[in-house]
């Protein structure tokens, strides 16, 4: 999990400063966090560097680990699961925000965080994203996107983007790309990132910056799949399709929103930021004023 | 002392059930027969501290069950057909993962929208094997406003027993009946609560759960570091995913069985009416239950000897008392509102040694007595009967 990671500099690399800082962990920091230093993904795949930033994240914000825990559905990314060792559940397909839900909505006082593929998040499970997000309830969703099914070997998913390959396209997809952010904040997210798995201390301080927000924050991870993604399209090196990732992501505030988008480039950081009451706060005061209302 | 006697309506009595038994967590989506169990719990639970949440969908209501419940509150979900039909893959989890929840199906006609209002007992299969893979489910089914009520506290105590989803099957006749009836309050019940593990954390492992001290689920956010999963998972290494090895599928998948079957005859209830000496059986559940006995009581009064086997419990299948049932009456009839489902379950569980009788309606409409009593007339052709059907 370190392998893409220089530690030496990470300790220089320099912060975002409206967002939370995160100092980033040593090595062996981050594995007492883990169940097993093995995982099942591919050398080169991204996962590792958004699993380890999200260690850093909570480290940073000092959660109590007992009381946090991972809600994440099936493919590579909801693989995390189990790795690593806070109460962790692996939901079914597309699910995650579901269960996430009921999970904080019984227990508000319990940091919830999912994490999702990108197909879990906006195929499958697309209306609890909406929803999740409309409700406005205090989860961090992370979506690990490296537009393809990783999984199940290489199909496109709703973040393919048009003209790319897949197992399942192979004339070229013809369907236009989700961006899943633009879709997260208008059905209602408070708080909207997205990084790169390139940045890694920005992806760690923009998770940080949603797991602090009391809200529905909603994180696109931009993850680069060699083994499916990468040899079908091209560019098969981990190390370049990082440096693809650097050369689309635009600083948001540098951004041309009037430009070409997704493929060529995208916005990163905040996306957006908002104010709004949160759903778990609103359901608690139902919960006073009925009880008034049934003693009175 | 029990609350006074009113007219009650059975969707009414299972939300209050559901509270008597300690859920604090509904998620749903409405839809015809079940929705007054939606709407009588977004008004109660909050009052009781508990939480309520219509969901997207049926698949999202049952997802966030799941999580209510992995969080520790008691949680459940009502639905019909339509809304049972979509909840199956997550049933499913909640079966793998062992989480305790209860599934209220008010069955009305199918498939597809069918027969939105009209009762049916079309979901009997469903419940059983509606999710794929080899798995054990516990049923239960309702055939009064009083038994609404009773039931869901035994669903849920059921689930907390044997960590596992419960599912009442009521239907559009039972949901919508009123009947008065004197609700036990919470102190005249026995609600089985959750608790934790008697074992530490870093000691716990699920594998200390077995078949004959199945232990509470530790909450997530509680001391325990827990793993849940709906894939083959190796009970003694922490729940972790192992896919690779055979044994540990066999394993997994014959103890989630066995803490079922195993207690088989302590889960599966019937009442038995008339049975005694009896040479002619009703075997009839839910509301057409309430038919038979009328048509039982009807050919008492002729004389014929003709008694009541009523399942409460639907699944497990109550193996016991239809063996017992086989053995001593030469004929079965089996009244249901589809056809045949439960009467296949009883034929071969009774192997030949009793004719079996079937009689299924998908009309949406109710099996009557006189339906049954004709029947038994035929059972009964030597017979003189006074009075006609
Ligand atoms: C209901 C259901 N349908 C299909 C599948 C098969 N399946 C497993 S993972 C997956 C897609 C994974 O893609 P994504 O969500 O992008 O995650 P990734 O593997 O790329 O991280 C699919 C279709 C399933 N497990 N369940
Ligand atoms: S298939 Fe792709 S996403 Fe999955 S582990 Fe391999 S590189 Fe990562
Ligand atoms: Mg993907």
């Amino acid at each position: 999990m370190s392998a893409l990671v220089d530690e030496e500099l990470l300790e220089h690399a320099p912060h975002d400063t409206s967002l939370p800082r995160v100092a980033p962990h040593r090595t062996g920091e981050i594995t007492q966090h883990l169940r097993t230093p093995k995982t099942l993904w591919c050398p080169g795949c991204s996962n590792g560097i958004v699993t380890r930033a999200l260690i850093d994240a909570v480290l940073a914000l000092e959660l109590d680990p007992d009381r946090t825990c991972v809600i994440a559905g099936i493919g590579c990314a909801g693989r995390i699961t189990a790795y690593l060792n806070w109460s962790t559940v692996h939901t079914a397909h597309g699910r995650a925000l579901a269960l996430a839900t009921g999970a904080k909505s019984a227990d508000p006082g319990l940091n919830v965080i999912v994490v999702m593929g990108d197909g879990d998040c906006v195929a499958i499970g697309g209306n609890h994203l909406i929803h999740a997000a409309r409700r406005n309830i205090d989860v961090t969703a992370i979506v690990f996107n490296n537009s393809i099914y990783g999984m199940t070997g290489g199909q496109m998913s709703p973040t393919t983007f048009e003209g790319d390959l897949s197992t399942t396209s192979v004339y070229g997809n013809v369907e236009q790309a989700f961006d899943i952010c633009e879709l997260a904040r208008a059905a209602g997210a408070t708080y909207v990132a997205r990084g790169t798995s390139y940045n890694y201390l920005r992806l760690a301080q923009l998770i940080a910056g949603g797991i602090a927000h009391k809200g529905f924050s909603f994180v696109e991870a931009m993850v680069a799949c060699p083994t499916y993604y990468g040899r079908q399209n091209g560019v098969a090196d981990p190390a370049e399709m990082l440096k693809v990732q650097k050369a689309r992501a635009v600083p948001v505030d540098e951004f041309d929103h009037d430009g070409p988008r997704l493929r060529d480039r995208y916005p990163v950081g905040v996306l957006h930021h908002a104010e709004r009451r949160e759903y778990t706060a609103a359901y608690a005061d139902v919960v006073r004023r009925a009880q008034a209302e049934s003693r009175g | 002392m029990p609350q006074p006697r009113r007219l009650v309506e059975g969707n009414e009595a299972v939300a209050e059930g559901a509270i008597a038994a300690g859920a604090r967590f509904f998620a749903g989506y409405p839809i015809t027969p079940s929705t007054e169990i939606a709407e009588v719990l977004s008004r109660r639970l909050p009052q009781v501290g508990g939480h309520f949440v219509q969901m997207e969908d049926e698949i999202a209501s049952i997802g966030a069950v799941i999580g209510a419940s992995l969080a520790g509150a008691k949680a459940l979900t009502a639905t019909s057909g339509p809304g049972f039909s979509l909840m199956q893959e997550s049933i499913g989890y909640a079966s793998m993962a062992q989480v305790p929840c209860v599934i209220v199906d008010v069955m009305r006609g199918g498939p597809s929208t069918g027969l939105p209002t009209e009762p049916s007992q079309g979901d009997v299969m469903q419940a059983r094997w509606g999710t794929h893979g080899e798995h054990s489910i516990i049923a239960l089914v309702p055939s009064s406003v009083a038994e609404c009520f009773s039931l869901t506290v035994e669903a849920f105590n059921l689930s907390e027993a044997y960590r596992t989803p419960v599912i009442l099957l009521s239907d559009a006749t039972i949901g919508h009946m009123r009947e008065a009836v004197a609700l036990p309050t919470r102190d005249e019940l026995r609600v089985a609560e959750r608790g934790e593990p008697d074992v530490e954390p870093d000691d716990y492992d699920d594998v200390m759960s077995t078949v004959d001290n199945i232990m509470p689920r530790p909450a997530l956010g509680s001391r325990y570091a827990v793993h849940v999963t709906g894939l083959v998972y190796d009970r003694s290494r922490g729940g972790v995913p192992s896919t690779g090895t055979p044994s540990v599928a066999e394993g997994l998948g014959l103890y989630l069985r066995e803490k079922i079957y195993h207690h088989r005859d302590a889960i599966a209830r019937v009442e038995e009416l008339e049975m005694e000496d009896a040479e002619v059986a009703i075997f009839a559940y839910g509301s057409v239950a309430r038919s038979a006995r009328a048509a039982m009581k009807w050919a008492r009064r002729q004389g014929v000897k003709v008694g009541l086997v009523r399942p409460i419990t639907l699944w497990p299948f109550p193996m016991a008392a239809v063996d017992h049932m086989a053995e001593q009456v030469r004929t079965i009839i089996v009244p249901e509102m589809n056809l045949k489902q439960m009467s296949w379950e009883v034929q071969a569980a009774v192997g030949g040694r009793a004719k079996v009788v079937d009689h299924g309606r998908i009309d949406g409409k109710l099996i009557r007595p006189e339906e049954i009593q004709n029947l038994i007339r035929r059972e009964f052709y030597y017979h003189h009967f006074e009075e006609t059907a």
